[in-house]
């Protein structure tokens, strides 16, 4: 059944710091780099701060992983004359494709006008989101975790990558791919972190912090912010550049999912997959779409095999041939025909999480927006429906498509 | 692919380093623990079986509990190799894994194996729990190669 609020909503701005190595932003705080991202996704729609009337936050308005968004703090802050809608999406990073979808739920419900959807991060060594599990007494639910010895989500990550290599002989070679192939799209980024173009020597020389994960298929960790800006199509005419039609948007997850690699109860098939298979569905029923018509997508990658498992969730391949799909070049982006190799779709034309910048998935809002407008760096050609998803993780994950106006 | 890496003996986290916190739907699974009995939580009125213990029965909605007492044996359903103490730093070789535990109905626990080398873990293993003592008296479920 087609969604009935489909393409009636737009992102209409869109506005990023500079992307600092962590902790490396201090002693900018991770407010004022909130509102310059605020500020210039104002600007890149048109309008001024004082249009702004709505926030649809994700991750539980988390700004990182210890600082927290505040409503009646920002419109202080920013001098916005009132607020008519402020929500957010609950757990983490896998809300924030869907943070859109909340955006446009306040819209349609007219409540809010423009709706501000964003994310700052700043991880100075006392909130840094690795040494987190390390150092907090568990909760009596992660108590049946932490004692393993399970640092970090990338640890965590790594048991679902063990259980799909041994169901589908899925390789480390793969991974690999993964982050060389989107490696090669920073280049040419001024703002990437890591441009460099990566051998397969180097990234077989990685550390294996988890084995069987290394260093390299961790994603950066990153500071700094991202704001975009969501109002309506009929309001979007009026705004400065190319609207990006919101064309889908599910988040969400089943019970099989659950708190996934904060619990390892998932049944097979769910434990070695992103847990996207329920979004992915209701985008493809909302939409009428199917893989074969995403011309771009832009993947959570904060580990590289959660790309790999969301291709097979995403059926861009079936489940279990995602080692094969991947090294035959599928995600890889071709500048010279602007498009994919191998009849497959380019993934992360930005480098995302792992090679440009690490800001909870909003880089991938991002990119999805300026490959629909047409003004991507990595640029692909006639791009009519971009994908871009939320962190595999604890529910919600999140899926969205935009369309080309 | 690079070679199978040799990393020697899988050890067991210190358990001084270990911590956890109860609540009274968990806490009867740690009580157990501490007489090194394993357990998991059941459903008292329909029998199914839940890891962590939460406060009601996914499948009837019953709050009453069991707590039967399990072989303490099971299979590694997933493991990860690690190198590194968590808390310390220090080079340190130990391998959390999943265990489906016999006689659990399919639950799962999260624990460290040894007994063996990390290199020679793998999915299938069979394994009997191991009693870890950790912080404030409690005592933890680890896993030896059966």
């Amino acid at each position: 059944m087609v969604w009935a609020n489909q393409d009636k909503c737009a992102i209409v701005g869109v506005g990023a710091t500079d992307y600092y190595v962590r902790g490396k932003s201090w002693p900018r705080t991770v407010n004022e780099m909130a509102c310059e991202a605020i500020l210039k996704a104002c600007d890149d729609a048109g309008i001024s701060i004082r249009d702004v009337d709505g926030f649809a936050y994700y991750s539980t308005a988390g700004a990182g992983y210890l600082d927290k968004f505040d409503t009646g703090s920002l419109i202080e802050t920013l001098g916005m004359p009132h607020i008519s809608y402020t929500a957010t999406l609950t757990a983490g990073g896998g809300g924030v494709a869907g943070a859109i979808g909340l955006a446009t739920a306040g819209l349609m419900n007219e409540d809010a006008k423009y709706v501000v959807t964003v994310m700052a991060l700043q991880q100075l060594p006392q909130n840094r989101f690795g040494v987190l599990g390390v150092s907090s007494v568990p909760t009596p639910e992660n108590s049946f975790l932490k004692p393993a010895g399970l640092v970090g989500p990338g640890y965590s990550v790594s048991m679902l990558t063990r259980r799909h290599m041994h169901l589908y002989g899925t390789t480390q070679d793969a991974f690999g791919e993964i982050v060389m192939a989107t490696r090669a799209n920073t280049h040419n980024r001024p703002k990437a972190i890591r441009k460099e173009p990566l051998t397969k020597e180097q990234y077989d020389a990685s550390v294996l912090l988890s084995d069987p994960l290394r260093r390299l298929d961790f994603c950066l960790e990153t500071d700094g912010a991202v704001a975009v800006i969501t109002t309506t199509t009929e309001r979007a005419k009026d705004c400065r550049n190319k609207p990006a039609l919101v064309h889908a948007c599910a988040h969400g997850g089943q019970r099989e999912w659950g708190r996934a690699f904060s619990w390892m109860g998932m049944p097979d098939p769910w434990f070695a997959s992103s847990g996207h298979k329920f979004t992915a569905d209701r985008v493809w029923a909302q939409s009428g779409l199917t893989a074969k018509d995403i011309d771009v997508a832009l993947l959570y990658d904060h580990f590289s095999p959660m790309v790999l498992m969301q291709l097979e969730d995403y059926g861009f391949c079936e489940q279990g041939e995602g080692n094969d799909y991947v090294l035959a070049g599928k995600v890889r982006y071709d500048p010279v025909t602007r498009k994919g190799v191998n009849g497959g779709t380019p993934v992360n034309t930005h480098g995302g999480n792992l090679n440009e910048a690490y800001i909870i998935g909003m880089t991938h809002v991002v990119e999805a927006v300026e490959q629909v407008r047409g003004t991507a760096i990595n640029q692909v050609a006639d791009c009519e429906f971009a994908l871009a998803s939320g962190g595999p993780a604890t529910i919600p994950v999140s899926s969205l498509i935009l369309r080309s106006a | 692919m690079s070679e199978p890496i040799a990393y020697g003996p899988a050890r067991l986290l210190p358990g001084e380093q270990i911590r956890i916190s109860t609540n009274p739907d968990t806490q009867p699974f740690w009580e157990a623990a501490k007489a090194h009995r394993l357990t998991v939580c059941q459903c008292a009125k329909c029998g199914h079986m839940r890891m962590p213990p939460s406060a009601c029965c996914p499948e009837c909605s019953a709050t009453e509990k069991a707590w039967p007492t399990l072989p303490g044996t099971g299979t590694v359903f997933t493991y990860v190799v690690c190198q590194k103490n968590p808390v310390t730093g220090e080079p340190y070789v130990y391998v959390p894994v999943v265990v489906e535990v016999d006689g659990g109905g399919g639950t799962r626990l999260n624990a460290n194996v040894t007994g063996c080398n990390a290199e020679d873990v793998h999915i299938g293993m069979r394994v009997a729990v191991e009693w870890t003592p950790i912080q404030d008296g409690w005592v933890l479920p680890n896993f030896r190669k059966a």
